[in-house]
């Protein structure tokens, strides 16, 4: 145990560390949303699939014992709401954003109805590998203490920004959101295109929702998700629809949630309900910064009801 | 899960209470006589899920007590908002369930809520939890029942004070409201018996229930070099854990978290809600007049702690059991001038003893010396 | 076809006036949908009850004895719906100039906080004079709030969606700053709060009900709205800006003006709704504001497809559901989350059942 307090330093560390821990759920949602949005919908009850995946997650894995029995499981949840979602957006006159919004109040509402016995136990949670050994400072490795879901998460990022570029698969899903009529005039099947992309989106929200209880803060109850689900989906719009982008936009989030319990840490104690909302106010910021009027945004795709 | 009623008994019950519902609209002396009948409904609402292993649990865990009194029937209602919500759901616990004595079990149900309430529903019996009920301003069918935990949190700070090296400790809080402030307090003079170089990092997370803010304040005091840490949250769990994980002591709140660390978990400052539950029912059910302000510490059997945790010394045993003893015999005080504040402020005068049932207490604004944290 | 595209917001169906019959079909479609789609998703939940081990008759007794079956149960579900119809306005009305707003929670607990404030520094005025007050300024603080997002859409083309969201939580961190700092009333203990406007200014119950005023105030707002957006040239116009904006522009209609009106106005309602709160029910503002009004109201918006009128009924059926999911934890031990399950089956089936309008033969006009 480490006996000498690190002060600034400290806050700097807490920023790292926090950028590193916080990231993951966002990163997955956000992803997962990357994959839905870039085939023209949106979902955005992703807070209830995560929601539901974090729960699922720990009660399988309270019940199997095996964490990662418990990320599939909650993985195949949200492929469940993904697909319900999907269908029923399919449906004509159907508005994916109200869709969207009724997910995550049946998300939550079942995740919160079946959560019930899994608050109090004590589930297997997933193991932690150490990127920090060079460093003899406990807190630095602690900072650099990574679950693997967080380098699965940059893999899946570069993965999905190279598939959007070079497969068959990403280029019909950017031609279905760029333009439905073109997909379906060179006969791809719009529908199941999106129903399968918010299925997959579900999947990696679920995964997302998996990291939250399975690893941080690796607990279920009731006010576990305080809305990164919601967060992530603004996250998608800031990075543009860029996978990589996604990932960096969750590691600014993470870092600046970070940030307001660090600076308490060294007394800087004043207007915390402030500092706490850092991350919403640069994400604000940045989006009046770099969107306009004049072009449409590059990137977005052109059948998403929210850019147009 | 809790104990259900066999199907068959849930129906009578149902029509039972149905009828009393249709036949009360019509008549009100009806429920005047369904209240004089031997048989007591109460209700208790929570404010966050009932077992949320944390603060409406402990609540929870004395209603599912008082469910086994003969003649006792309980109807419960979690995640109730502060709003004219909970006024709606004390009416239909009287009006619906014909509930004559009811538990609104978080601080933000008092004023204005219960009050309306208690002027409203003359017959019924309120006995709210944490509330200042005072005579004369208050309805007589209201009163309010709480207990001294900061006594725990003494005891707590006791055990920190010996465990700790750094003589650095920290303290999750989610707002600085008095029953937190006075925690607060308490925790950080206990660890200051034992040596007064000690001092307590606060970090309030801004609500009661925000696992991911309270894990992050966890890891940034760990960070800090702060090894021992107890906070004041609705669910101790995530903090508990996460302090195991990082190889640091905890002392938990609420209810007893030793399982969730039986490496570092010191001692655990506890509620023990029953004994105001069974005092209101009891008084109920015995048509005795209510006691309004019913307050109580380690004595009166109100709150109780954990059980030592391995890693407390034997010396730090001793010492607080003996500080525990002066406690349960009424002869220890822990606001005991002269106290200052953080700011260097005289809070408590020199000769100036406030006993534990002192109102001063329940309007502390301060921290004290040796706290690095605002108000 | 491309659904995604044609309805982001369709105005809800054309007012024909030549004939009655056919308002009469329109009518009973606009209807009997919607109430088909609930019996559907009263089924789908009645099956949920099942299979954890409940009778669903007991289940649907409860929900109809709490939420409806009685002029107690009947005041009840008045009062929980109250603080909806107002938050639902919020989204409605931007909705109608094409923007999908979902942050009325931030315009609710500013509007509430500048209503308090107002409210106890006119506690020597008359009560009609600081009540008045207290509106207003809530209005206007709520006004200027959403109308900020619609600016930053309309002018800087940042998405509204995402920006009313984050200005919500930008707003509740403001309004626990205030409230827990500058705006402290130092005597409220152990839940911070504002100071309190005197007793003599608290907005009553509506006499013979036990149901705040707030209710009426919500009725007659959608009274009003429902008139501006159906029968008067600024609402069509705004309309048509929901429609399309490329037409608007090229009809020479002032889309920007327009859409920072609708904005405004809703924006005013969630502002008024939070004004409703502090003065009907708390006295103060604190942090039992922040009840989830204003994330519910978009709920009930979109079930009555942002036609003002209809959110009257919608937000009475969710308050139902609310009262009656208390009942179900009493009796039958069922968790909160019942209520919550409910409302999204209900809401997923409702929304379902749009792909019906237009289906059935017996509600389509006939003849010219």
């Amino acid at each position: 145990m480490e006996t000498s307090g690190l002060g600034w330093w400290g806050v700097l560390i807490a920023v790292i560390g926090g950028a590193i821990r916080i990231s993951t759920p966002f990163l997955f949602v956000s992803l997962g949303e990357c994959l839905t949005e870039k085939s023209g919908r949106i979902n955005l009850g992703l807070e209830g699939t995560l929601v539901m995946g974090a729960m699922a997650a720990y009660g399988v894995s309270y019940m199997t014992g095996n964490p990662w029995l418990g990320v599939l499981v909650a993985g195949l949840a949200g492929l469940c709401l993904g697909i319900l979602h999907g269908a029923v957006c399919g449906l004509p006159r159907v508005n994916d954003i109200a869709v969207g919004i009724g997910l995550m109040m049946l998300g939550t509402g079942f995740a919160f109805f079946l959560g019930k016995p899994f608050v109090q136990p004590k589930a297997p949670t997933l193991p932690a590998f150490q990127l920090g050994l060079w460093s003899d400072s406990p807190q630095i490795q602690a900072a650099l203490q990574i679950n693997v879901l967080f380098p699965t998460g940059i893999a899946l990022a570069l993965a999905m920004h190279w598939a959007f570029r070079n497969t068959r698969f990403g280029l019909i899903v950017r031609v279905v959101g760029d333009s439905a009529d073109a997909a379906r005039a060179m006969g791809y099947p719009v529908n199941s295109v999106r129903t399968l992309t918010t299925a997959l989106g579900g999947f990696l929200a679920g995964v997302g929702g998996s990291f939250l209880s399975l690893y941080y803060p690796g607990s279920w109850n009731e006010g576990l998700s305080s809305g990164q689900g919601l967060m992530a989906v603004a996250l998608v719009i800031f990075a543009r629809w860029r996978p990589l982008h996604c990932f960096l936009a969750a590691l600014l989030f993470g870092g600046a949630s970070a940030l307001g319990p660090a600076l308490q840490s060294v007394g800087i104690s004043a207007g915390y309900y402030l500092f706490n909302a850092a991350p919403y106010v640069l994400t604000l910021i940045i989006m009046i910064a770099t969107c306009s009027t004049r072009r449409t945004l590059a990137g977005a795709p052109g059948e998403l009801s929210v850019v147009r | 899960m809790s104990p259900k009623f066999p199907h068959t008994a849930r129906r009578d019950f149902i029509k039972q209470v149905s009828a009393v519902g249709t036949l009360s609209a019509l008549s009100p002396a009806f429920i005047r006589q369904a209240f004089a009948a031997d048989k007591l409904v109460v209700g208790v609402i929570y404010v966050g899920p009932k077992d949320d292993y944390g603060y409406s649990q402990a609540q929870a865990q004395a209603a599912a007590a008082i469910k086994k009194m003969p003649g006792v029937t309980v109807v419960e209602q979690e995640r109730v908002p502060e709003t004219a919500d909970v006024q709606k759901v004390m009416a239909s616990m009287i009006e619906q369930d014909g509930a004559s004595l009811i538990f609104p079990t978080s601080f933000g149900y008092f004023d204005p809520h219960t009050l309306k309430m208690a002027e409203k529903y003359p017959e019924a019996r309120f006995a709210h939890c944490g509330g200042l009920w005072s005579t004369g301003k208050h309805p007589k069918n209201a009163g309010s029942y709480f207990g001294y935990i900061d006594e725990c949190q003494y005891l707590n700070g006791v055990v920190a004070g010996h465990a700790t090296k750094s003589k650095k400790l920290g303290f999750i809080a989610a707002k600085p409201i008095p029953q937190v402030l006075r925690n607060i307090n308490a925790f950080t003079m206990g660890a200051q018996s034992v040596n007064p170089a000690i001092t307590t990092q606060v970090i309030f997370t801004g609500d009661w229930l925000l696992p991911v803010k309270e894990a992050e304040a966890a890891n940034s005091l760990v960070d800090q070099g702060i090894d021992v840490i107890t906070m004041h949250v609705d669910s101790p769990k995530v903090i508990v854990e996460l302090c195991e994980r990082r190889g640091i002591f905890v002392c938990g709140y609420h209810a007893d978290q030793s399982a969730l660390a039986p490496k570092g978990y010191l001692h655990g400052a506890e509620w023990n809600w029953l004994t105001p539950y069974s005092e209101h029912v009891k008084a109920a059910m015995g048509k005795a007049p209510m006691n309004n302000f019913l307050r109580g510490g380690l004595k009166e059997g109100f709150v109780k702690t954990s059980a030592y945790g391995k890693p407390v010394s034997e010396g730090a045993r001793k010492n607080a059991e003996g500080i525990k003893a002066g406690m349960m015999k009424g002869e220890f005080a822990i606001f005991k001038g002269p106290i200052k504040d953080n700011t260097g402020k005289v809070v408590v005068p020199p000769g100036t003893v406030y006993k534990q049932t002192d109102v001063v207490l329940e309007q502390m604004n301060y921290l004290v010396s040796g706290v690095f944290g605002k108000v | 076809m491309s659904s995604a595209k044609s309805d982001a917001l369709p105005p809800a169906y054309d007012v024909d006036a030549s004939a009655t019959v056919n308002e009469i079909r329109r009518f009973a479609e606009s209807l009997l949908i919607p109430v088909g789609a609930l019996a559907a998703a009263l089924l789908l939940f009645g099956a949920f009850m099942a299979l954890i081990g409940k009778n669903p008759l007991e289940v649907f007794i409860l929900i109809y004895k709490g939420g409806f079956g009685s002029s107690f149960s009947w005041q009840n579900t008045l009062q929980r719906a109250a603080p909806l119809i107002l938050t639902a306005l919020c989204v409605a009305l931007p909705a109608q100039a094409g923007l999908v707003m979902i942050g009325g929670e931030g315009a609710l607990v500013l509007g509430g906080l500048g209503a308090a404030v107002a409210g106890s520094a006119l506690s020597g005025a008359p009560a009609a004079v600081a009540l008045a007050a207290m509106a207003l300024t809530a209005m206007l603080v709520g006004a200027v709030w959403i109308a900020g997002c619609g600016a930053l859409r309309h002018y800087r083309g940042v998405n509204e969606t995402i920006s009313s969201l984050l200005m919500a939580y930008i707003a509740i961190a403001l309004f626990n700053h205030l409230v827990e700092g500058p705006l402290r009333d130092p005597r409220s203990l152990n839940k911070p709060s504002t100071l309190p406007i005197p007793d003599t200014h608290m907005l009553g119950t509506i006499p013979g009900l036990d149901v705040h005023w707030g209710l009426a105030i919500g009725v007659l707002a959608c009274l009003i709205l429902q008139i501006w957006v159906r029968r008067t040239v600024q609402g069509f116009a705004v309309r048509i800006v929901g429609g399309n904006v490329r037409a608007a522009r090229l009809a020479g209609l002032p889309v920007g003006v327009l859409i920072l009106i609708a904005c405004a106005l809703g924006g005013a309602m969630a502002g008024l709704a939070g004004m409703v709160e502090v003065a009907a029910v708390h006295g103060s503002a604190n942090a039992s504001l922040m009840a989830g009004y204003g994330y519910t109201g978009i709920l009930v918006a979109f079930i009555a497809r942002h036609n003002p009128m209809a959110i009257v009924p919608v937000a009475l059926l969710l308050g139902g559901i609310n009262a009656s999911g208390g009942m179900l934890q009493r009796r039958l031990d069922l968790p909160d989350a019942t209520a919550l399950v409910l409302q999204g089956m209900a809401f997923m089936m409702v929304l379902a059942s749009e792909s019906l309008y237009g289906r059935f033969k017996i509600f389509q006009p006939k003849g010219p």
